[in-house]
């Protein structure tokens, strides 16, 4: 592997000061499950690798209990989310994404910020995020600014994050009553695998728990980067939720959707595996809503 | 772009001054010569270089050797007494044949230990779930499995 200097800053501060001296030759690096790889594959060659471990609050999850708000630093760990009850009982389809991430070994040390920051079209940890509404906190030379999780990224292993600016963390608005919501990677097998596609379904019901006051529709590589079935949302919301009707809205998101024929997939499989999802998760989103009533 | 770090390993003091860019496995295997540990792929995908740093089983080939400075390390070399009586978890690979090559062993056994440590009465469903990212081309996985759920049901203690 090509030799760099390992940096260790305290506070972000000190690590965008770092990044400002060595700019172009310098890296980020959070938990380096991607990082490392890339530096020795030679498709990343840093002089300096800014490592964020040590950086005091980049590693808090934390559900504020005043506000509801959920706080996720953006050096949690995969398996700390998995780990979470708190995280498994209230925001299932961020514990369904992140148990099937790479392998524990990975979790262990994998953060959710260098899922996001990776940007790839598959990314497991982006899908709930951008289902619960996540907003990411950014900081950089000039200061912090805040950006909903959906408009992180630009293309493949692309984010709109300029240059020497970091993810902080992310934060969910409180989830309104009569929530549930899912997520399936779907597979040619269970274990380290990318998924052939990405499934996330949230649904809000009325207090009639029949009416759909919010729907949310993520898919992940379906698109460049993973998207929104904005019509399939559109199409459930206000109307009572059914098993009809979800197969209608999982029609709806395969149409809308971008997909692609690769080497791991053909774009017809990953629009019938969009179908039958959507209307499974979407399932399993009722399901929960009844549960927790 | 050396650095001083020192951390516990297989709970013995150790200081080493090691260079930025190593990775832990390079440290164990080629400075320290600590070979049960085994580079397969050398990117994360086959776990045979599993390793447990501070409880956490993790892929010494992708974690930083100036990672651990600090930490505490457990590879199979600290499994066995120093009378050679097996550890529990390789007394099961044996009597179960859950090693055939032999190659990824090493890194299955860490990745068990790190799980039964964590939760002694893993069921089968965890136990597969925590071994998902230990890939061995003999075995077919069912003498693995058998091994582990042996071991556990033995409580950690040779019969």
């Amino acid at each position: 592997m090509k030799a760099f200097k390992y940096l260790s800053p305290k506070t972000i501060e000190e690590a965008i000061a770092f990044h400002g001296q060595h700019s172009e030759t310098a890296k980020y690096m959070g938990g380096g499950t991607d990082v490392i790889v890339k530096v020795k594959e030679g498709w990343m060659e840093p002089d300096f690798l800014i490592s964020l471990k040590k950086i005091k609050g980049l590693c808090e999850l934390h559900k504020n209990d005043a506000t509801g708000e959920l706080s996720i630093g953006a050096m949690v760990t995969h398996a700390t989310l998995e780990k979470s009850l708190m995280i498994q009982n209230e925001y299932p389809i961020i514990y369904d994404a992140v148990s099937n991430i790479g392998s524990l070994q990975v979790r262990n040390v994998g953060t959710i910020g260098g899922n996001l920051i990776n940007a790839v079209p598959s990314a497991d940890g982006a899908i709930p995020l951008i289902a619960l509404d996540g907003v990411a906190l950014l900081h950089g030379p000039d200061g912090e600014r805040s950006v909903e999780v959906k408009d992180l990224f630009i293309e493949p292993y692309k984010t709109i994050l300029k240059p020497g600016e970091l993810l902080k963390k992310i934060t969910i608005p409180p989830p309104a009553p009569h929530t549930g919501s899912a997520y399936i990677k779907f597979g040619r097998r269970a274990a380290m695998e990318l998924p052939l596609i990405g499934i996330g379904v949230l649904l809000t019901l009325e207090d009639d728990l029949k009416t759909c006051a919010k729907a949310r529709i993520c898919l992940g590589v379906a698109a460049p980067t993973p998207m929104r079935a904005f019509d399939a949302e559109k199409f459930l919301a206000g109307k009572e939720i059914n098993e009809e009707i979800l197969i209608e809205a999982g029609k709806i998101a395969a149409d809308e959707s971008k997909v692609r024929d690769s080497v791991r997939g053909k774009a017809w499989h990953r629009k019938e595996m969009i179908r039958v999802h959507v209307r499974r998760m979407g399932l399993k989103c009722i399901e929960i809503i009844k549960n927790n009533r | 772009m050396t650095t001083n770090i020192s951390f516990l390993l297989n709970g013995d003091k150790i200081s080493y001054e090691i260079k930025d860019h190593w990775t832990l496995l390079h440290l164990l295997r080629e400075e320290m010569g600590l070979i049960g540990t085994k580079e397969g792929c050398g990117n994360g995908e086959c776990g045979a270089c599993t390793v447990i740093v501070d409880k956490l089983a993790v892929n010494s080939c992708l974690y930083l050797a100036i990672d651990v400075d600090g930490a505490s390390i457990e590879t199979i070399e600290g499994l066995a007494s120093t009378n050679g009586t097996l550890h529990p978890l390789q007394q099961s690979f044996v009597d179960k044949g859950g090693i055939q090559c032999g190659f990824c062993s090493p890194g299955m056994i860490m990745s068990s230990k790190a799980l039964l440590d964590e939760n002694p009465r893993a069921n089968h469903e965890q136990i597969k779930h925590a071994l998902a990212g230990n890939i061995c081309r003999c075995t077919g996985y069912v003498q693995i499995l058998e091994s582990v759920e042996a071991a556990r049901d033995k409580g950690g203690q040779n019969e």
